[in-house]
């Protein structure tokens, strides 16, 4: 990460930075396609595939 | 965090989790299907679904026919038969018209037909069979009507608990850990672990909104009751104590129908629930009314018409908790943002399974081990196995 060791104690905000970003993508896109047709769809479907985009990187990344 | 905090949330994510998998298991596999039951339907022919081409059902656009016209010729098809509800279509000129023995039959005892209001033909009955509706009704209560859905309805209440003490463990897990971390090399448990953290976190917000809208929809025979008893019963305070209107003295459909759309111009019913049922009151055909956008489309709102003489009695906006409940279906089925988002929500769908499963085999695993010894997991980040 930072250069610091891997077994540094993270701050709450560290350890929950990534997952608030992607539970608050996926409120928009729950709520986005409800709201509208064509540009909401579209955004929906983008803020709801962050979950598993997150997924696949993590395999690619952080398997170890 | 202390070991003592811990200790309490891990003791409340066990419990909560091991009372509601097995039932959860259940809704995931079911649901599962059932996400994509219009794109089956129309698979295997089901006759609401076949294309049919003209209006849709719902407007009032020219060459439509007369709703008293179509319900006449069920009518004459279903000897003994009372109407208890007509439901349309935003899409489609099919609409249904469901009778019953008495007005206030259970759903059982109803038959559903299908007509096309372009053409006036009826096309056909809705199936209470199949497998779409034997997962339908595992799904909603396990054949055991009301209490069976309550019963999953408190189900998912505890799984939306297991979610919240899940987040909060995750906290002292991942002190050490970076976001993302898949040890999948040094043990299977640990595999298992960082993958059950993974996907649950990233799911989360996905999970909570349906497991949440799940338990609303759970309740909403109850809720249905509370605004028939409350708002309807207000709304139709004049006619409180008459004797109920017998279906040999119901008036026209049209004429109520073209008393509600001079009143809400440009709004479109989804249905009419006929008077005597759990839909309305004892004297009213009551008409409900979908928004005018894409956001309140599902929002109904229900017209009061007098079924005998045709005359409007009350239009009112529903209650807060019933228009909780109408954003509950669609955030619950996730059938409002065409075939993306349903193979979405099979995608998050196929992750709780997996948290669960894995969930599942973690406690199997360590069953045997004490809470201290799992906190001290929780502790050391999954380094310092749940001694047996």
């Amino acid at each position: 990460m930072t250069g610091k060791s891997r077994n540094h104690v993270r701050s709450l905000r560290h350890i929950f930075g990534a997952p608030l970003i992607i539970a608050l993508l996926s409120l928009v896109g729950l709520v986005s396609a409800l709201a509208g047709d064509g540009a909401a769809d579209w955004l929906s479907w983008a803020a709801l595939l962050v979950p598993p985009l997150a997924v696949v990187w993590a395999m690619r990344k952080h398997r170890r | 965090m202390t070991r003592g905090t811990i200790r309490v949330w891990y003791l409340v994510h066990k419990w909560t989790s091991l009372i509601c998998t097995l039932f959860l298991l259940m809704l995931c596999v079911t649901g599962l299907p059932l996400i994509f039951h219009d794109e089956i339907d129309a698979l295997s022919g089901e006759p609401d679904s076949m294309a049919a081409g003209g209006p849709p059902s719902s407007s009032d656009a020219p060459g439509l026919k007369s709703l008293d016209a179509l319900l006449g010729t069920v009518l004459a098809n279903a000897p003994g038969q009372v109407p208890v509800f007509m439901a349309f279509d935003n899409d489609t000129p099919l609409m249904t018209i469901t009778t019953a023995p008495q007005p206030d039959s259970s759903g059982a005892d109803m038959t559903i037909h299908v007509l096309d209001r372009a053409t006036g033909e009826v096309t056909g009955r809705e199936s209470e069979e199949g497998v779409m509706h034997f997962l339908l009704q595992l799904h909603t209560d396990m054949f055991m009507g009301l209490p069976g859905m309550l019963f999953l309805g408190v189900m998912g209440f505890l799984f939306f608990i297991a979610l919240l003490s899940g987040t909060v463990l995750y906290a002292p897990f991942m002190r050490k850990l970076d976001f993302g971390t898949l040890r999948v090399s040094r043990s299977r448990r640990l595999r298992q672990i960082d993958y059950h953290n993974l996907l649950g976190i990233v799911a989360l917000a996905w999970m909570g909104v349906v497991g949440l809208t799940g338990v609303i929809n759970a309740a909403a025979t109850p809720l249905r009751q509370m605004w028939q008893m409350d708002e309807l019963a207000e709304m139709t305070l004049a006619y409180a104590g008459q004797p109920p209107l017998p279906p040999s003295r119901y008036g026209s459909i049209d004429k109520a129908m073209a008393a509600v759309r001079a009143a809400r111009p440009g709004n479109n019913p989804q249905f009419i629930a006929f008077p005597g049922g759990g839909f309305s009151s004892k004297h009213h055909y009551a008409v409900f009314l979908q928004g005018t956008t894409k956001l309140t489309e599902h929002v109904l709102t229900p017209a009061l018409v007098d079924g005998e003489s045709g005359v409007l009695t009350d239009i009112r906006q529903m209650p807060w908790y019933m228009v909780a409940l109408s954003y509950s279906q669609p955030l619950h089925f996730g059938d409002y943002g065409a075939l993306p988002l349903k193979i979405l929500w099979a995608i998050l769908d196929l992750f709780t399974l997996y948290v669960l499963w894995t969930g599942l085999l973690l406690w199997l695993g360590k069953r045997r081990a004490g809470a201290d010894a799992h906190v001290r997991e929780v502790e050391s980040g999954g380094l310092v196995a749940a001694a047996e």
